[in-house]
This record gives structure tokens, sequence and C-alpha cells, in this order.
């Protein structure tokens, strides 16, 4: 294997951390300028969130069954049994939600996007594009975008909800819990920086997901050989960029939004 | 093969000679990291003129096209096409100038998920304002012009290595461009399929005068091209009497080691005194 001298890696990093700012600028730019493409927004996000309710759907409902059933062994310890609502909504409404849901959906799509692209560009596909007149930033990557931000925050409500029956089900059916008592707790704790925290993430996260998995398709090089190392690539950078936007948004939003 | 009568518009035909010269190379350079590919590259090509690029593999002939279509950019040089010096335009700028030009590439590249009507409609689509009964008309004389009109809802995967290759001519010519650039149209096809694809170039050469960049090493095809004309009384390719040369500009440029070493027709090409042309075309 061939060694790369450290300064010659950092460059390369700071590069590809530049190109993906430009990529990112490019791909929202774009938002307007015409044509904008909106046959193609809503294929995207049929594929994107239709197409990833299932799992969601599926992660949303065992999370928050899981939650409630560690919580109440901890709230037990105290008497507070009564408050595993409240622990699995503010968990799920603020955390759980938005970053499981992200991860399932960069999990799926971000490769998917990465793989997409990147055999576009090695069978030329994006060259034929480009050379028919049609800008590929604006035909395939702003689509994508504009979809999974649209459809993941609607996919974060769905991962909520169905986290709060989960956690519903294991506080009925295990925990012996009143449902009304319950649902009102969850209900009850919220408050309004707990939505916003909750529902500005999926906004983030879903640009990461598209732009990262975008990115690594339009710049797969190498054959079958790099559109499979950029699909690794896309999905394993946008999960790591999402974990570490959580604590980033997280952070400044506890700050800002005066948390008690 | 005999072809179908011509389906294009009147209008498209108009013979481009005595204007301005549709592509022109001056001293363009470009090399990826440390390895020089072009050195130095300049030729013009007379609109209405069909150009013939030869070289070994890796000579850079494909790179020629792709820098006419500013998909890649020299690292000096000036290139003007169409009367546009794209060097100096954005990319936004350029699509527009590449909406005036075909481009039939090496592999087809033909968009895998579209089926063959998608694919040749593509520009039109693209265009928007264009109504769908006009789109499907044009779709099936330009499939009708590469003889491939029963293919209209298959996917590119259906189709064989030859079809592809015509859908990719016809996707080329569905907007009658100005410009035409073939990247190897025929490599890797067997000789009748290649035939076909010359004589639907050549169709395209001498009834639209159509300005053309063809890339290729297959030495037989820029032969039948230089020695043949297109008859349009009998749909059909006719060789040309001893001696006489083609009515249409149809010239060739040979590459070596990123360099031009011959540009000239072909009474040029069969009289040089290159030992490595001479080697070349034996």
């Amino acid at each position: 294997m061939e060694l790369i001298s450290p300064t010659d890696l950092a460059k390369e990093k700071v590069l590809t951390v530049q190109d993906y700012v430009l990529f990112c600028v490019h791909a929202l730019a774009n938002l307007f300028r015409k044509p904008l493409y909106f046959a193609d927004m809503i294929q995207q996000a049929d594929a994107i969130g239709v197409g990833s309710l299932p799992i969601v759907v599926l992660t949303g409902f065992f999370t928050g069954a899981v939650l409630a059933l560690q919580a109440s062994n901890t709230l037990e310890r105290f008497g507070s049994i009564t408050l595993v609502g409240q622990l699995v909504s503010t968990s799920m409404v603020r955390e759980l939600g938005p970053v499981l849901t992200s991860l399932m959906v960069a999990g799926r799509n971000s490769s998917g996007m990465a793989s997409e692209l990147g055999s576009m560009v090695v069978t030329e596909q994006i060259d034929a594009m480009r050379a028919l007149g049609t800008d590929p930033m604006k035909k395939l990557v702003t689509p994508r975008v504009v979809a999974t931000v649209f459809m993941l925050f609607f996919l974060t409500i769905i991962s909520d909800l169905v986290g709060l029956v989960g956690g519903l089900a294991i506080a009925k059916l295990l925990l012996r819990l009143d449902a009304r008592q319950y649902w009102s707790n969850a209900w009850e704790t919220l408050v309004f920086q707990d939505a916003f925290m909750g529902l500005i993430k999926p906004v983030i996260f879903g640009f990461i997901i598209a732009t990262v998995g975008c990115f690594y398709g339009m710049n797969a090089r190498g054959g079958t050989q790099g559109v499979g190392r950029a699909t690794t690539q896309a999905m394993v950078a946008a999960s790591v960029l999402i974990l570490m936007m959580d604590l980033i948004v997280t952070r400044f939003l506890m700050a800002t939004l005066s948390y008690h | 093969m005999s072809a179908p009568a011509l389906p294009l518009d009147s209008a498209a035909l108009k013979t481009q000679e005595n204007s301005a010269p549709a592509v022109v190379f001056e001293n363009i350079e470009l090399a990826f990291g440390d390895k020089e590919v072009l050195r130095g590259i300049s030729f013009h090509l007379r609109a209405g003129e069909t150009k013939v690029i030869f070289g070994v593999a890796g000579s850079g002939k494909s790179l020629i096209l792709k820098l006419s279509l500013g998909l890649i950019r020299p690292d000096s040089g000036r290139i003007i096409v169409l009367g546009e010096d794209i060097n100096q335009m954005r990319e936004e700028q350029l699509f527009d100038l590449r909406r005036r030009i075909g481009m039939v590439f090496q592999e087809s590249a033909l968009f895998d998920s579209l089926t063959v009507r998608e694919n040749v409609a593509y520009r039109l689509t693209e265009e928007h304002g264009v109504y769908d009964d006009e789109i499907d008309r044009k779709v099936r004389e330009a499939l009708r012009f590469v003889e491939l009109e029963q293919t209209l809802d298959l996917y590119p995967s259906e189709l064989s290595g030859g079809m592809r290759r015509r859908v990719a001519i016809a996707r080329a010519l569905i907007t009658q461009p100005e410009l035409l650039l073939y990247d190897s149209p025929t490599g890797g096809l067997d000789p009748v399929t290649s035939n076909t694809i010359i004589e639907l170039i050549m169709k395209q050469r001498d009834v639209n005068k159509t300005s053309a960049l063809l890339v290729t090493h297959r030495l037989q095809d820029a032969f039948t091209l230089a020695t043949h004309e297109f008859d349009p009384k009998s749909n059909r390719m006719v060789q040309l009497p001893p001696g006489k040369q083609c009515s249409v500009p149809f010239t060739f440029l040979i590459l070596r080691d990123g360099k031009v070493i011959f540009d000239g027709d072909l009474y040029q090409l069969a009289h040089t005194e290159d030992e490595y042309i001479k080697e070349y075309i034996s």
C-alpha cells in the first residue's frame, strides 16, 4: 500500500471539506434558479419518504418500547414508575426520534443516492446529461436534498408518535400502568422547546443525508469498485456527521432556548 | 442497409458553408497531475466539415470532444465552438451552448432508468413548452432514422450494443444540432453493425451538412466515409468514383503523444511522407 505524507493527507481532507461546502452551496443556490424540477422532487419524496416509512415505524416503535422498559427499571427504584410517559416522550421527541430516524434514512438513502449517482458517473450518464444541456446538480441533487429535508421532517413526527405508542404498549401490557395516565404524562411534559428542538434536527439531518450521499456519488471514481467505496463512505460519513451535528445543535439550542 | 426517408426539418437542412468555423482549437494544453495529455493542439473545423480524429489509445482523442463541449477545461489555450469562446463561459452559460451540440458517447451513455422513448425525447422534454404530440412525432422520426422505431418502450439494458449506439445517435440528432461529436461510435461492434452506424453518420454528413468531429481508431470506418457518399435517392451509401472526393469537406486529424501530427484531406494523407503516419495507415 502506498504511504501518503501527513501533509498531503491533511490537504486532501481540507480540499474534500471545501468541495463539500461548495457542493452544498450550489445545491441550495439552485433552489432559486429555474428550472426547479418539481416532478423529480415528488418522485424522490415518494422514494425517500414513503419508501422509508416501514423501517422508520419499526425503529420508532421498538425504540419507544425499549425506552419504557429501561426507564421503568430505574424509575421503580425511586417509586416514580408513573413518570415513564414523561421520560419516553421527552427522549423520543428531543433526541431519539430525530436521530434514529435520520440514521435509518441515512443507511437506506444516503448509500442509495451515492450508488445511484456513482453508477451514473462511471457510465458517463452524468456527462451525457451535461452534454444534453441539463445541469445534473439541478436535476439530480437539488430535488434529492429538498425531498429528503421535507420527508425526514414528517418521518420524524411519525417516528415520535409511534415511539410513544411503543412505550404505551410496554407501560400497559408489562408495567400495568394506566394508559390515560401515560398519555397525559407524556403530552403535558412536552414544551415548545422540546418540539422545536425535535423538529429542527430532522431539517439539518435531512440536508446532511442528501448532500453527503449525492456528494460521494457525484465524486465516485474507479468503476464499480469506486461506486461501492462511495456507497460505504457516504453512509459512514452521513451517520457520523448526524451524531456530531446532534451534539452541536443540542448544545446550541439548549443555550439559546433557555432550557430549565 | 437501406435507410428510410429522412425525418428532418427542412429549416435544419441549410448548408453552413462560408460561415464561421464550427470549432477552433488554439494551442490547447491539458495535463492530469504530472502527465501531459494534450500539448499545443490546434485545428479548425469548418462549418459543414467532418473531421476524423485518429490516434492510438490514450492519445487524447476523446478529450478533444469533451473539451469541445466544455465538459472539461484546458489548462491553457483557446477553444471557440459555434462562435463562442467557451473558456470564458460559466457552466450555466455552457448549458445553452451544449443544447446546440449533439454528442454520441463511446459506450452510448443512455440513461438506464429511462426507456428508449424517454432517452431520445430527453432534450425535448427538458426544453419544456414542447407538446407531447410533437415530442412523440419527433421521437418516432428520429428512431425511424436509425431504424429502431419498434424499440420505443424498451429499456437500454434490453438492447444490443449496436442498437444502443443507434439510439444514442437518435438522441443526439433529435434537435438537429449544429455540431455533432461522435466518440468511437463503432467501437466494439461487429463489421455489419459498424457499417450501419457509419452509413447513418454519412447520411447526416451528406444530407444535413452538419459539422462533425468523429473520434475513431478504426481506419476502415474513416476510409469508408472518405470514399463513399450517401445517395438520398436510393437511401444508401454509394462508392465514389476513383479520384473523386465527397462533396462535403472531409478531413483527418492524427494525434501522437498529445500533439497533432497531421491535419489534412484524404489526398494529403495518401501522399504524406511521415513514416509514422504511413505505418499507421498501412
